[in-house]
């Protein structure tokens, strides 16, 4: 895509979002910037607890936000009204992580999916509806007859169709995928992948597709951004980003993925990571990594490196770049 | 002394439902050398954790371990073991961790108890020396401050730290061997390199045999020597690392390494999927038990089951495509292979 007529759709500036909890503060964002422009996906990585799912949430007005901006399309996400709400809502949809506890157990798949065409009003009549319905049952590769089933009687590939078409329901421009694929099986999640690739050639779908299986991300994603404990590390093209990795934890993540090959396992090293994500309760000044980075230095403890342009379109936030 | 630790044979387990017998493992074999390592890799629900299960004696009602079946361990039937012979077998010869660490470990009991209630319950210590070893394992498995640790409960832990808990309380007796149930796919990347490698490293040690159940074939690929793939009840393909990996016969492990994203393949390449769901268990085809979703399938693999070839050293398969009548088909496969390798 040219980057002169690239439109921004969903910017992202300086968002802040902090919980009060018992031992102090937690910042679980704290000053995440980022733009997604029209038709590309943005893959947002990093490990469980790194605050990815609540910086997607914060930013699709899902939480209220702490400081910070959300723009959807120019306009601010957290200072909408009912009606200005409503309609961001037929435009932007979210596809969650677990197929299990995100479909209602009580409603037919029929109802789930049209239950954004009921609240819109997109649908005008009954015949309509199910029409609706049985279009985005073929869409996602589910069969017409399952519409009055409920959603006990699927798998969880087939759960997570039922929730793609309910996204797909309203025709939105933007889907927030959160960890779509982590709660299925290798070969389901392929099969998922491909649908969320197709429906966006068809549909000219914009991402951000929220996951931790690099591997996953790397395939579907134009650009990545990689976060830790609350931040952003690192925020490139995705091929760039597995050529030219600069973060040092961006190196170790790459350097953990499995591949599927005896040869090249026995023979790589592997960056080790020591310890585990540390707390977000009143961090420490200085880098959020440092205490498990290998390089750290005395400036990355008292001075918090700003993610800046490394080269064009290259973002990373370490003082050793 | 004999190499052989743990040998199964023609093992058959079904459940009992309202809907009708469910045959989960339709006659599966293989054996495990002492210190080894050999991975299990199938999709759920194709009777990988039930084949773990009836060797550590879980299958309760309504399973059922068929008649004929066997689970020779140190040349000893597992099968016509007693109760009080299976409680003195768990946990002492034969360890099992699993995928989720919280809802197995006791979230009432500090963790440094649930390690001594295992040397206890095997008689391995006394209540005074249970606690020092409790320590002494925590530490082993690389948890910081055990000291403190052993008498903090489930909860405190993190998602890393448990599955360490529990590979401590596994090893605690010194087993023979260790079965572990996907116990890295709850698991962030990082976390999941340091688990394999601490179990690489534990075995090196202690020299227990490892059965690595999982789904993932890009985790067993550093670390096992022989993988057995399993489809619907049945190994389908059997063999080292090498082979199953670069010289893959069923077109169910080729779909499994297709099914993979590489980091090292072009973007959004549509991946090679496996259409469709795996058999209903509960009336299994007659002929191969892939051929629904097999993009080579003939006429006869609906009729009739295919038989096992040998390939040697040990690599098997059980495939009509082996059969001389049958069309050369593996072109495909191959050919992803051959780019991957060019790219590397």
């Amino acid at each position: 895509m040219n980057t002169q007529d690239r439109q921004p759709l969903l910017e992202v500036r300086d968002l802040k979002k902090y919980f009060k909890s018992a031992g102090g503060t937690l910042k679980a964002v704290d000053g995440v910037s980022f733009t997604i422009y029209k038709g590309e996906t943005l893959g947002m990585v990093g490990e469980s607890g790194c605050g990815k799912t609540t910086c997607g949430r914060t930013a699709m007005g899902v939480y209220p936000k702490t400081g910070g901006l959300s723009l959807f399309d120019g306009e601010d996400v957290h200072a909408m009204d009912r009606a200005a709400r409503l309609k961001f809502t037929s435009r932007a949809q979210i596809i969650y992580q677990d197929p299990y506890a995100s479909l209602d157990p009580r409603m037919t798949v029929a109802d789930i999916i049209a239950e954004g065409i009921d609240i819109h009003g997109l649908a005008s009549g009954r015949n309509d509806r199910t029409k609706r319905v049985y279009e985005l049952l073929d869409q996602v590769g589910l069969n017409t007859e399952h519409a009055n089933r409920f959603a006990h009687e699927f798998s969880g590939g087939q759960r997570q169709r039922i929730g793609i078409a309910r996204a797909l329901a309203v025709d939105p421009e933007f889907i927030m995928c959160d960890e779509p694929i982590s709660a299925l099986d290798v070969s389901i999640q392929a099969q998922i992948v491909n649908l969320l690739i197709r429906l966006q050639k068809e549909r000219g779908l914009t991402y951000l597709f929220i996951a931790h299986d690099l591997a996953m991300v790397k395939h579907i994603s134009d650009r990545i951004a990689v976060m830790y404990l609350g931040s952003l590390v690192e925020l490139t093209e995705s091929t760039r980003l597995y050529e030219n990795p600069v973060h040092p934890y961006t190196r170790a993540l790459l350097s953990a993925i499995p591949i599927p090959d005896p040869d090249v396992e026995l023979s790589r090293t592997r960056i080790e990571l020591k310890g585990e994500v540390t707390s977000p309760i009143d961090p420490p000044p200085g880098c959020r990594f440092a205490g498990r980075c290998s390089k750290a230095c005395d400036k990355c403890r008292t001075e918090t490196p700003a993610l800046r342009e490394i080269e064009p379109g290259h973002f990373a936030a370490c003082h050793l770049v | 002394m004999d190499d052989l630790l743990l040998k199964v044979e023609d093992l058959r387990v079904s459940y009992h439902t309202y809907a009708g017998e469910v045959q989960s493992v339709r006659g599966v074999s293989f054996d495990v050398k002492r210190g080894e390592t050999v991975a299990i890799v199938g999709e759920s629900g194709c009777g990988k954790s039930v084949t773990a299960k009836s060797i550590m004696g879980l299958i309760m009602d309504p399973g059922e371990v068929k008649e004929g079946s066997h689970i020779w361990f140190e040349g000893k039937d597992l099968t016509q073991n007693t109760k009080k012979q299976w409680r003195d077998y768990r946990g002492n010869e034969c360890a099992m961790i699993f995928q989720d660490a919280l809802t197995s470990l006791d979230p009432t009991m500090r963790v440094g108890k649930q390690i001594e209630e295992v040397l206890l319950v095997h008689g391995k210590a006394s209540r005074a020396e249970a606690a020092g070893k409790a320590v002494e394992i925590l530490r082993r498995v690389g948890i910081p401050n055990p000291e403190i640790r052993v008498r903090e409960y489930p909860h405190q832990f993190s998602g890393g730290m448990r599955q360490r808990a529990m590979i401590a309380t596994a090893l605690v007796c010194g087993p023979k061997l260790l079965i572990a149930d996907e116990p890295t796919t709850a698991l962030d990347v990082t976390i999941q390199a340091q688990i394999m490698d601490l179990m690489k490293e534990l075995q090196k040690d202690t020299g227990a045999a490892i059965i690595l159940i999982t789904h993932d074939l890009g985790v067993v690929a550093g670390i096992v020597k022989r993988i057995c793939v399993m489809y619907s009840g049945k190994i389908v393909e059997r063999g080292n690392s090498a082979d199953i990996f670069y010289h893959p016969h069923h077109p169910y492990t080729w779909s499994l390494l297709n099914a993979v994203p590489r980091l090292d393949l072009e973007n959004k390449q549509s991946l090679m999927t496996i259409e469709g769901t795996p058999p209903d268990l509960l009336d299994p085809p007659k002929g191969c038990p892939f051929c629904t979703r097999c993009r080579y399938c003939m006429p006869v693999c609906r009729e009739e089951e295919p038989p096992v070839t040998d390939f040697g050293d040990g690599h098997e398969a059980s495939c009509w495509l082996q059969d001389e009548r049958a069309p050369r088909t593996d072109a495909e496969f191959m050919h992803n292979l051959k780019k991957q390798e060019n790219k590397d």
